[in-house]
């Protein structure tokens, strides 16, 4: 996921000054030379870097850190703010027209390669589903070849209208249409997806001024892609110039950057970066929220961002029914199928993992990827045997076992492997909802510093490593 | 001599005459793609490299006006000079740790010295990312099959077809293949680039195997003795194991069915792209064996520093640069030149 390698050389910096009882100047002064060079070997812009240390060094300085007994804490939170604040601070939403003004008008532009159709796809999706609008995309790419088709494909694929005129027809005129044909069919959002080009190509940047002047949009987006260098400033600045662009898409971001882009186009140009990008699928759009990422970004995990996940997928009323069942020790594989589809559902497992506060410290988490493959075969699996063998899993004698191998094409081995995971979780979810959840909690509110958190962490690391452990001596043979 | 030793005998002043002769010498290397107008390569370089030039040359002649030896702060402004200018992080590291260690030990004290040292180090940097070849490897005797791999949005598709392009206008058979069945419009996008060029496409429907199409366009190409085969893939982040798994895969069977294949693994890397490229070019490497890198997307304000880093802890060179949205922007890259554009200014002043 994005900004590891920077949350790791953060937390490095951070690490002795934590542990120090008190800080002094000098400590200081160390510290913020390694979060420089964390930061601009992130491709943060240095003009950015340069304050940002200034600001902190000077905040640390003159407050009651120096001396104090959790100085070192204390700078953190000082980093933790001026992170926040250099990306926005609050969180800001979408723009919509006033009731009755018509629909509302988006444009969506940056460079070549950004990712500005896959993104128009995908805000289609997220506001009829979020904000229950009603999107029209409008084709005004004349340029590349087939990015009309990539758009009605998109469009295809979400059941979402695509309004397009061909590549003989100019942008402006396409963009007019557009929403005069939004209009007539009762469409309340229309998102115009323009051609990528170089801020520097000026016929094509007075291109993009007509298109604006035209449509008058409410919001004019700038697509980043998240791993972009130093330059991301001479592009942002370009078009913010050009365009006065009204916010920040930022791509990608489910990359390995280090996402210094992510730093730099806030303070750069004052506009809110308002979505990221964060996957290949269609859903993979998310609001930015500037404290959780600072947060995500000095390893303190993003815990909210889990839960609202979780929300969305998780019906209330099942989940206490779930719960009931815990505790009652009448936990099956039925049940066990329906959590990990909702997992699924909430992305990527090393993703979600890293949400939790400390879990990115765990050794080997970084090598840690769960292949779908390997859910597909235990699905596989738990769908081979009889209804009757799902709710008593008591019931699965060797030679039942034997028949599920076959059923599902695994190992015997592997439907071992997963019956007898099965029973030790939930006998630990018994356990645990009986007597523990006080436990429980201290371990999502407190961090790492919850008993139960460390203990999961403990036995979460060793699991880890007798997996990869594993997984050498089998390549072995 | 090489261009190298030139501008480091100019700056150490061994050699006074280097200057006219850089002029003459950075004419292009015998490559496999001859350029049609050398000299408006150049320019173009230039052009590009013109803006980062100019303020970077000014602005560390300002610097070194003021070169403080023992003074942090002048390091951390030299660093982000360096920085800024695109020079990219590692080697922008590497120049400033030396200038620390030769104010210390060699006992560096006036601004000629500095300006020596940072010049020469940066000189020897862009040296070592010469490569020994950067030849592009053709079969002389039969299919040049040419696999192009990379994250998304870096501009594959639209490189193949420039490369296709410059084959088909020296006579050659070109044989495309779609194997970016991913993306909405990816294939249609190569067929509209095909039917332009005129090279045969082979392709199935959006959501096929792309190692499928990788087998039937390897059969095709040689049922119809094409000279080449340029083979598309998705775009994909490095990071996403599963994909790169599939990557691999495709490779696995261009290997199986023509043994020396695939003769070019290119990586293509867009010039924008900061520190993250070396992340790509890592695990790329270690997945596809990438033979080489093409950088697209020179023509902006970013200079693509990055290759530099690349080339010194990967020792993968640069083959081809996206100068241009027409046909025949692809150029061999040559590092000569590229140097050239960066250091030209500063040459003529110094020297």
């Amino acid at each position: 996921m994005a900004f590891e390698g920077l949350t790791g050389r953060l937390q490095d910096a951070f690490s002795g000054l934590r542990k120090k009882g008190k800080v002094t100047e000098a400590d200081v002064k160390d510290v913020m030379r390694e979060v420089r060079m964390a930061l601009l070997e992130a491709d943060v812009n240095y003009k950015v870097v340069r304050e940002f240390v200034k600001t902190v060094r000077d905040k640390s300085l003159g407050e009651e850190v120096l001396g104090s007994l959790n100085g070192g804490q204390q700078v953190v939170k000082i980093v933790n703010d001026e992170l926040t604040q250099l990306m926005g601070g609050e969180q800001e939403k979408i723009v919509f027209a006033e009731p009755g003004q018509g629909p509302t008008i988006y444009m969506m532009t940056g460079l070549q390669g950004a990712g500005k159709t896959t993104t128009a796809g995908k805000l289609a999706n997220y506001l009829r589903k979020h904000e229950k609008k009603k999107p029209l995309m409008v084709a005004a790419d004349i340029y590349r070849p087939a990015a009309i088709d990539q758009l009605q494909n998109l469009g295809e694929q979400l059941d979402i209208p695509v309004f397009s005129m061909g590549d003989q027809v100019s942008p402006v005129e396409i963009a007019e249409k557009g929403i005069q044909q939004a209009i007539e069919d009762g469409r309340d959002v229309v998102i115009i997806d323009t051609a990528g080009r170089l801020h520097i190509d000026e016929t094509l940047m007075d291109e993009l001024e007509d298109v604006k002047a035209a449509v008058n949009p409410h919001e004019i987006f700038l697509v980043v892609d998240a791993m972009t260098g130093q330059d991301a400033v001479n592009v942002a600045d370009s078009f913010n110039d050009r365009l006065d662009i009204t916010s920040v898409i930022l791509t990608k971001l489910d990359g390995d950057t280090r996402g210094g882009a992510a730093l730099s186009i806030r303070s750069v140009t004052q506009k809110p970066i308002k979505f990221t990008g964060t996957g290949e699928k269609l859903d993979a759009l998310e609001p930015f929220y500037p404290d959780r990422m600072a947060n995500r970004i000095l390893g303190m995990g993003d815990i909210l961002t889990l839960i609202e996940r979780a929300q969305q997928e998780v019906d209330e009323d099942r989940a206490a029914e779930m719960a009931e069942k815990m505790r009652e020790n009448r936990y099956d594989f039925n049940d066990f199928i329906e959590q990990m589809d909702q997992m699924q559902n909430m992305g990527p497992l090393e993703d979600i993992i890293k949400m939790i506060p400390g879990m990115n410290k765990v050794p080997g988490i970084n090598d840690f990827e769960m292949d779908p493959k390997d859910m597909a075969h235990m699905k596989a699996i738990v769908l081979s045997m009889t209804p009757e063998e799902r709710e008593d899993p008591e019931l699965l004698s060797q030679k039942r076992r034997r028949r599920i191998a076959k059923g599902s094409a695994r190992d015997i081995a592997e439907v071992n492997r997963l019956i007898k995971q099965f029973k030790q979780s939930r006998d630990m979810m018994s356990k645990m909802s009986k007597g523990n959840m006080g436990g429980l909690e201290n371990m999502l509110g407190g961090g790492v510093k919850g008993k139960l958190g460390k203990m999961a962490m403990n036995s979460m690391s060793k699991k880890i490593n007798k997996k990869k452990k594993k997984k050498i001596v089998r390549k072995k043979k | 001599m090489g261009l190298f030793d030139k501008i480091k005998s100019a700056f150490t002043g061994a050699d006074k005459k280097a200057e006219t002769e850089i002029g003459e010498t950075s004419t292009a290397k015998d490559t496999t793609i001859e350029p049609a107008d050398t000299q408006k390569e150049t320019e173009q370089y230039e052009k590009g490299l013109q803006k980062s030039r100019r303020s970077f040359t000014r602005r560390l002649n300002e610097l070194l006006a003021n070169f403080r030896y023992e003074d942090e702060e002048f390091f951390e402004e030299l660093e982000d000079l360096l920085i800024e200018s695109d020079v990219g992080f590692e080697a922008t590291m590497v120049i400033a740790d030396k200038l620390r260690y030769e104010s210390k030990v060699e006992n560096v004290r006036s601004m000629a010295d500095a300006e020596r040292v940072i010049v020469q180090t940066m000189v020897d940097l862009y040296g070592e990312t010469n490569p020994d070849h950067h030849v592009f490897n053709e079969n002389p005797d039969g299919l040049t099959v040419v696999l192009f791999v990379g994250v998304n949005g870096v501009g594959k598709t639209t490189t193949i077809a420039k490369l296709a392009h410059q084959y088909i206008d020296k006579g050659k058979k070109v044989v495309l293949a779609a194997g970016d069945t991913f993306r909405a419009g990816a294939i249609e996008q190569l067929h509209i680039w095909g039917d332009r060029v005129g090279a045969q496409v082979i392709s199935t429907k959006q959501g096929g195997d792309p190692a499928a199409v990788v087998y039937d366009s390897i059969q095709t190409a040689q049922e119809q003795h094409a000279d080449i085969l340029l083979i598309d893939t998705a775009g994909r982040l490095q990071n996403k194991k599963n994909l790169m798994n599939e990557l691999e895969k495709m490779k696995r069977i261009i290997s199986r069915e023509i043994p020396d294949a695939p003769h070019e693994t290119l990586l293509v890397l867009d010039a924008t792209t900061g520190q993250n490229a070396l992340s790509q070019a890592k695990i790329f490497k270690e997945t596809t064996d990438v033979t080489g890198i093409v950088l697209t997307k020179m023509d902006g304000t970013a200079k693509g520093g990055i290759v530099l880093a690349i080339g010194k802890e990967l020792g993968i060179p640069v083959k081809f640069v996206g100068l241009g949205e027409t046909m025949d922007d692809l150029h061999p890259f040559d590092t000569e030149k590229f140097a050239y554009g960066l250091f030209k200014e500063l040459i003529q002043q110094t020297v």
